[in-house]
Parts: structure tokens; sequence; C-alpha cells
């Protein structure tokens, strides 16, 4: 067991986890940063990230009017002080990361551009190009060099929280090139982990994200937040699930069905907005969920394209041009030539709903701050109120900037600060953990990885997907109780330590497992319809006297248990959400 | 019957093997499959002792490059339809890193390489955010843009042969990375970062074999970058060299 000693520690080098850190050795250069990922920082999942990163920047819009669209796109369920704040400042933390060298998109006159994306009245959208989310990433991982006080741990995993006297003491992991045990102690700590789209089976996210630090919170009492509201992305390729960013329909690019009909119309986005001028919250321009639940309508009406890799409808940006497509959009146009074998200068990109972000996460304070004192969380991972039940595309970039630089302020503030640590104590806490994760390398049970993780993420997707029926969502909580007990008897085939993928994958479908079951158990207490939760049969309204509520999961023996928190609302009282004309109608709270 | 394909894997267990052998496994054929979804296949059904990096199996997080039939390639943009009809398709670790397990290969060198180049926007004056962004035109963007694609993939170390024999060579990406810096209208570095592509194991250890941006999976150009950072450090003899390799003056 080797043994480290840490002021703090970052687990992730995603957005989140880079820029907490960056925040960290800012606020106190004299702090010892140890940032801790189970890949090199440049492969985590913000890298995939294409449209954007929302701040408000044009002279005609304001913190409001970015207030209102993610409240009402968070159907109420956003807490209000949460939202205020970061409206505030990811303006700010977008301007730094332009001052860090950031190539955002410019006008020609050098200045900064702005696209429109779905949900948000007024354009906003920082972007670069679209990969975005790959230029944040590799300009806050360069920027980290710089600080002498951020060390790396690159390619080690994280096992177990370490927990004493009722206080986060530090962290367990492997140093995956050989397999060895780790425990860094540390008086804060900040889980900045990702999200966990994995327990679907068609989904946008990359192998890697798997809700490790939501389980790993979890499993040490501290709830799962609004786990229930899952987002599909509308258009992801058929078979792969890779995703075809939002930008392309702020761009101009529109839906069709097999019979070349824009058919969003018939679902209250209309009407039909000209080609080449998409317009804000129409349309295309409508938010994610509505768009997803509109495909599932024409599949099952039949008016879905029968493709060799499934049902998909049609994105058409024949209209755009090559050169706008090639300057907007390179990269859209890289990814269906290779993964659909489509020139989208030419022809359609075939798209599918699929599973794309957690809206929920590890409960948090509008500070980042766990119910595990030592313990934050940040991104993807944690659920600081502010996505409510449906996330508004280009604000969860916007989220790691803001909220990642709250946590490492935080964390700094209380490194070094905390209890002394007692070396043997946790020694003798890693040892047991130790063995138990050693145990799981060398089982020789029935089960196999493949078929639970398989089983899992049909289950999610029939049970906890787009729409969740009633029969269906309890069979769900019921596969997943089961797929658990088989967990238990899984065997492993790989006995060695280094590098040895098996025994992580095994490590992280235990994560998955739990927390698929923390969704599918959510989605069954909250008997209503809001935002991306959906129960057309047996609730389909929204209940707001019932569940303008946050929904807490707690580990427990056999179920997990259930409780709500309120929501704060400080000036948009709840009303109805629409887009389309119906939402010009409406007069904004 | 469904058609197979022969993919023949490299493994290497330190634990237990004395050096790589190679491994052959049958995988059902189809248009979709890329050499990525084929060793996944593989691990899931066949031998999952067998470790390979991935995640974004979308050729955007540089994770998952291998040795391809002897050419450096990212597994997840590679397809089994481009090698139907020329036997078995052999995967191997990258070339010139040493092997950490089968198709894992240690790239801590890469990325201290990367590390060296100092790449951040470096300022006389930092300005506050208050004042608001930097001005930078988008044609200004554009002579920077392409060298600020890189994955940091390793697929052009692989590829370089002044990087096979000597690892303390910076190498094409981490040289196309200080380019990055050096020609964004923002930065004021260049001169600070000139040390290390003046150093021995700088711009000039590359003996211009361009093997580098024939296998580059982003179009980042490294050879260009690198032939850029020449003319930095010694106008008159890299323009002469550009034009003489390349038949054309882009300095
Ligand atoms: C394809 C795609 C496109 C998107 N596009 C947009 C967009 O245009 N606009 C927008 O606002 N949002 C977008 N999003 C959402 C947004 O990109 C993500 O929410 C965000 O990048 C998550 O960042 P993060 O830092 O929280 O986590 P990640 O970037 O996923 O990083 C997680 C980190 O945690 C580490 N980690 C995880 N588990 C462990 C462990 N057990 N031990 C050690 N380390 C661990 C990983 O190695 C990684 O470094 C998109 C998401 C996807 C999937
Ligand atoms: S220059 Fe190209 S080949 Fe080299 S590391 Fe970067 S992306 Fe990979
Ligand atoms: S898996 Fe990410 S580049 Fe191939």
């Amino acid at each position: 067991m080797n043994f480290q000693q840490a002021d703090m520690v970052i687990v992730g080098g995603g957005g989140a986890g880079l820029r907490a850190a960056i925040a960290a050795a800012e606020a106190n250069p004299r702090l010892d940063i140890l940032l801790l990922s189970k890949v090199y920082p440049m492969r985590s999942h913000t890298v995939a990230a294409e449209g954007g990163c929302a701040g408000v920047i044009q002279p005609h819009d304001s913190f409001d009017a970015h207030f209102d669209d993610t409240v009402s796109g968070g159907d109420w369920l956003c807490d209000q002080d949460v939202v205020d704040y970061f409206v505030r400042h990811a303006t700010e933390e977008n301007l730094r990361l332009e001052h860090w060298g950031c190539p955002w998109s410019r006008k020609p006159d050098g200045s900064i551009n702005v696209r429109a994306f779905g949900g948000m009245k007024i354009e906003r959208t920082w972007f670069a190009a679209d990969k975005s989310g790959f230029h944040i990433l590799h300009t806050l991982f360069q920027t980290s060099l710089k600080y002498p006080s951020i060390r790396r741990c690159d390619e080690y995993f994280c096992t177990d929280l370490l927990v004493e006297d009722g206080a986060c003491a530090g962290i367990q992991a492997i140093d995956m090139r050989n397999g060895s045990h780790t425990v860094i102690a540390a008086s804060a700590v900040i889980l900045a982990t990702g999200g966990a789209a994995r327990v679907y089976r068609y989904n946008t996210n990359g192998g890697i994200v798997t809700g490790d630090g939501m389980a790993l919170a979890y499993r040490q009492g501290v709830p799962l937040r609004d786990m229930e509201f899952v987002q599909y992305h509308p258009t992801g390729l058929p078979g792969s699930g890779i995703l075809i960013t939002e930008a392309a329909r702020g761009e101009g690019g529109v839906l069709t069905n097999r019979d070349g009909y824009r058919y969003l119309q018939d679902y209250g986005l209309g009407p039909e907005t000209p080609l080449g001028e998409p317009r804000n919250k129409y349309m295309e321009l409508g938010p994610r969920d509505r768009l997803s639940q509109a495909f599932w309508h024409e599949a099952q009406a039949g008016r879905a394209l029968a493709t060799r890799r499934g049902e998909a409808v049609n994105l058409d940006l024949r209209h755009l041009g090559e050169a706008r497509i090639n300057e907007r959009l390179p990269f859209i146009r890289e990814l269906a030539r290779t993964y659909v074998n489509v020139d989208a200068v030419y022809e359609p990109i075939p798209v599918r709903p699929t599973a794309h972000y957690t809206m929920g996460g590890i409960q948090t304070d509008r500070h980042t701050a766990t119910a595990l004192p030592g313990l934050f969380a940040a991104g993807e991972c944690a659920s600081v109120g502010l996505h409510g039940a449906n996330r508004l595309g280009s604000n969860s970039l916007a989220e790691l900037g803001v909220f990642g630089r709250v946590a490492g302020e935080q964390a700094a503030a209380r490194a070094g600060q905390g209890p002394v640590l007692d070396p043997q104590r946790l020694l003798a806490q890693a040892e047991d953990n130790a063995a138990r994760l050693d145990a799981l390398r060398e089982s020789s049970g029935s089960e196999s990885l493949a078929a639970i993780r398989d089983a899992m993420a049909r289950a999610m997707e029939e049970g906890a997907g787009i729409f969740r029926l009633p029969g269906q969502l309890q069979q769900t909580c019921t596969a997943i109780a089961e797929l658990k007990e088989r967990y238990r008897k899984l065997g492993l085939v790989d006995r060695s330590r280094a590098f040895n993928t098996e025994w992580l994958n095994a490590i992280e479908l235990g994560y998955l497992l739990d927390v698929a079951e923390a969704m599918a158990h959510a989605a069954l207490a909250r008997q209503e319809s809001r935002g991306s939760h959906q129960r057309p049969e047996d609730f389909p309204r929204r209940d707001d006297a019932q569940f303008l509520k946050h929904s807490l999961v707690y580990r427990a023996a056999d179920v997990p248990r259930l409780d709500w928190q309120d929501v704060v609302i400080t000036r948009s009282q709840p009303a109805e959400r629409h887009y389309g004309d119906a939402g010009q109608q409406e007069a904004k709270p | 019957m469904t058609d197979k394909v022969t993919v023949r894997v490299q493994r290497y267990r330190p634990e237990e093997d004395a050096a790589p052998w190679e491994q052959s496994f049958e995988v059902p054929y189809s248009e979709d499959l890329s050499i990525l979804d084929a060793l996944n296949q593989i691990k899931d059904q066949q031998d999952p002792t067998l470790s390979h990096r991935w995640s974004c199996r979308m050729a955007i997080c540089g994770s998952c490059g291998v040795m391809v039939n002897n050419e450096p390639r990212l597994a997840c943009k590679t397809f089994l339809r481009d090698y139907r009809d020329r036997g078995p398709v052999q995967v191997r670790a990258l070339d010139n890193f040493p092997i950490e397990r089968d198709l894992v290969s240690d790239i801590s060198g890469l990325v201290e390489h990367l590390e060296t180049v100092q790449p951040w926007l470096i300022r006389a004056r930092e300005s506050p955010v208050g004042e608001g962004a930097y001005l930078q035109t988008p044609e200004q963007m554009q002579r920077y843009a392409a060298f600020g694609q890189c994955i940091n993939c390793g697929l052009c170390y692989a590829a370089c042969p002044q990087f096979g024999r000597d690892p303390a060579f910076l190498g094409p990406g981490a040289l196309a990375l200080a380019q990055r810096y050096n020609l964004d209208s923002r930065d004021e570095g260049a001169a600070q970062r000139m040390q290390w592509l003046n150093a021995d194991v700088g711009v000039w250890s590359c003996t211009f074999v361009g093997y580098c941006s024939e296998v580059c999976p982003k179009d980042v150009d490294p050879a260009a970058a690198i032939n850029r950072g020449k003319v930095a450090s010694d106008l008159n003899y890299a323009v002469n060299l550009f034009n003489i390799l390349r038949g054309k003056d882009n300095a």
C-alpha cells in the first residue's frame, strides 16, 4: 500500500476538474494540489463536446433572459439562486478561457461570435467551430501546466473515498500501470468525474463515462439528487449513438421524417420556419426533451426511416452549402462521413435520439459542498441545482467553468484546515478496501461482465428511457436489483495487475449499477411528467403540488431510500413551458 | 454463414511474458466495424484479458492509437472494410513507445514533451477579464488553426524515425503545439519557446521525412509546423529547404 499526502485532491481531469485545480492554485499558490484521473486529462469526455458554451454577451441580451430560459427550460426544477449566480459568472469564465488561449470563433472584426442553441431565446452560445469541448479541454489542460503546485496522477483509478470521524479524509486509487493500491490523504476532496450515460445502450458518451464519482459519494451516504432526469439528445448517429451537435440545427439544419416532412410542427413547436432561417425556440430549436419525444411518436406512427443501423429521421444540412458547413460544422461532416458514410453537403444525415446527459448527480449546496464535510463536487457528476428537469444545451460547459472555479476555491479554503489525519487509521481502512478489490480481481463466479453490462443498458433503455411506461419502469427496477445480485457472482479471467482493464471495467460496472439503481428508483418515485422525465400513461402531467421538489436517493441495504428537497424559487413562479408560437403569446412571468 | 475476418493482435503481459507475441482471433465482418469495435468484441466475447485504451470512439480523445498493418492509425477511425482483401489484419502497439501491456503504450514521454514547450498563452501583461476579449480576426486565427487541432494521439511519433532513434527529440506533436501558440496573435512567448525549438532536441533534429503529416488523423500537418519553426529559427535556411522540399513558398 502506497501512501501520499496532499493538501487537496481533485478526482477528474475534465473541464470541471482542471478548472478547479487552476482556481485552487491561484487562490493559494502554497497548496499542494493533486489532480488524479483514470485517463490523461485531455482524453476526458469534455473533449467530445461540440456545440458550445453559454454566456450573455450581446447588447440586447441580459442575465435575466438567460435566467428565464434556464429556469423554464428546466421546467422550474432549478434552484433559482444557483441559476442567478451561474448566469452572472458564465461570461467571465468564457472570457478567462479566451485569455488562456481558447480559440472561440470570431466575427470578421475579431470580436466573439455566438450562435443560436435550442431553448435559448437569444444567441449566447460561444463556440469554437464544432469542437468547443475539445478546445476548452486542451486550453485548460495546457494552462494548468503553468502552475507548479498542480501535481498529476495520470491513469490512476479512484476506488474509494476515505472517511474518518464523519469527514472526508482522502481517497484511494489503483495505479493502473502496475495495479498497486495508493492512499492519498487530504482534508479536501473534489469529485469531478463526469456523467453516467453509459448506463444506457445508445449514448453519446465515451467508454470512461461510468458514473464513478456519483457511486463513490452514494456509497458514503451522500444523496444523489434528481437522478431520474436523463437527457436524450435528439440527434445521435444510429448504431453508435455518436453525437451530431445541436449546432447543426442552430446553423439551420432541419429534421424530416420518411415523407420529407418537417414533423416538429405537429408537436407544438411550429409553425414551420423557412429553410435557412432558424428561429430560437421554434421547430428544430425547441428543447431537447420535446424533440426526442417527437421522434418517439413519429417512430410509433411508422414515419421514421428504416436504416440498416435502426430507425432514424433525417437531419438535412444541404441547404447550408459546402462553405458554411466547412466553416461552422467541419467535425460533423467528418463524423458523418466516417461513421455513416454520408457527406452532409450532398445527403441528409440519419439521426435518432440517444442518451446524453445526466441532469442529476451528487447533491451539493450552491458552494459545491456535499453533505460529507471535506467533500466537494462539480461538473456533470454534481447536482448543484442548475439544470432542473432538463438542461439547456451549452449550459453544461459553462457550468464547468463557473462551478469548477467555486469548487477549487472552496476546497482551497478548507485544505490544510481539516482535522489532523492519522495515517495508520487511513491505511487500515484502505487495506480492507484493497482486500475487497483484489478479491474481485480473483473472482471466479459464473457471471460474465459483458452480459451484465449489456442487460443493464437494455433494461435502462426500455424502462427508464425517453418515455417511462408503468409496467416497464417497474421491471427495470427489478432487473437492476437482479443484475446487482448477479454482479456478486462475477467471474473474471485476468488475474494480472498491470493495466488490467477487465478488473477496472468490473469496478466501473459496480458504479454503473449503483447509478442505474438510483435513476430507476427516482423515476419510479416521481409520479408526474416534467422535463426529460415523462410518464405519459400513468402520470402525464406536471404536478407542482406534490413534486415541485428535488428527489434525493440514499443508498440502503435492499431498495434505496427516497427523500425530497424543496426547490429554491426566488422570482420565477412555475408556469407552462411553451415553445413555437405558443411561447410567443405567453407573457413571461 | 457470416463472413469472418482474422485479426492478429499483439499481446504482452509484463508479469508473464518475456517478449511480445501474437494471437489470432476471428471476428464476424460487417461494413461498419472499426478496428476498435473488433477489439472490444474480442475482449467481450473471446478473451477478456486483452487490454487496449479507448474512450470517445469518435476520433477526438486520442486514446486509441495502434499500428494497423504497420501503419499508425486511430483504431476507432479505421475500418475492417478497408483491409478486407488484404488477408489478416495485424494490430500492435504504437511503434517507438515502450509497451506497457498488449496494445497499451507508455506515452509518458510524449506528454512530457508537450509540457516542455510551454503550451500556454504567454503575455507581458495579462489584461483583467473585465477588459473583455482580446481581438483576433478569423484570418489571424487561421494562421494557427491547423496546429491547434492536435489530439495528442501520438501517431506522428510512431511514424517519426528521429523519435525512434532518440526519444528525447521533442517530436512532431509537441513542436506543432509550440507553433500553435507562437503563431497566435495574442501570444508573446515565441522568444521564450525558441530555446526549445532551437535546442538539440528541437526542430533541427527533424530530417524532414514528412511521414508524420501523412499519418496525422486531424490534418495538423506537424511537418509544416516544424518547418515554420525552422523558418523562425533560421529564416534563410528554412525558406530554402521548404522551397526545395515542397516546391512552394508557404512561409
Ligand atoms: C458528445 C457530447 C457533446 C456535448 N456537447 C456539449 C455542448 O456543446 N455544450 C455543453 O454545454 N455541453 C455539452 N456536453 C456536455 C458536457 O460536455 C459535459 O457535461 C462536460 O464536459 C462534463 O465535464 P466534466 O468535467 O464534469 O467531466 P468529464 O470531462 O467527463 O471528465 C471526467 C473526469 O473524471 C475522471 N474520472 C472519472 N472516474 C474516475 C475514477 N474512478 N478515477 C479517476 N478518475 C476518474 C475521468 O478520467 C475524467 O478526467 C456534451 C456532452 C457530450 C457527451
Ligand atoms: S500532430 Fe496529428 S498525429 Fe501527431 S499527435 Fe497531433 S493529432 Fe496525433
Ligand atoms: S477512442 Fe477516442 S480517438 Fe479513438
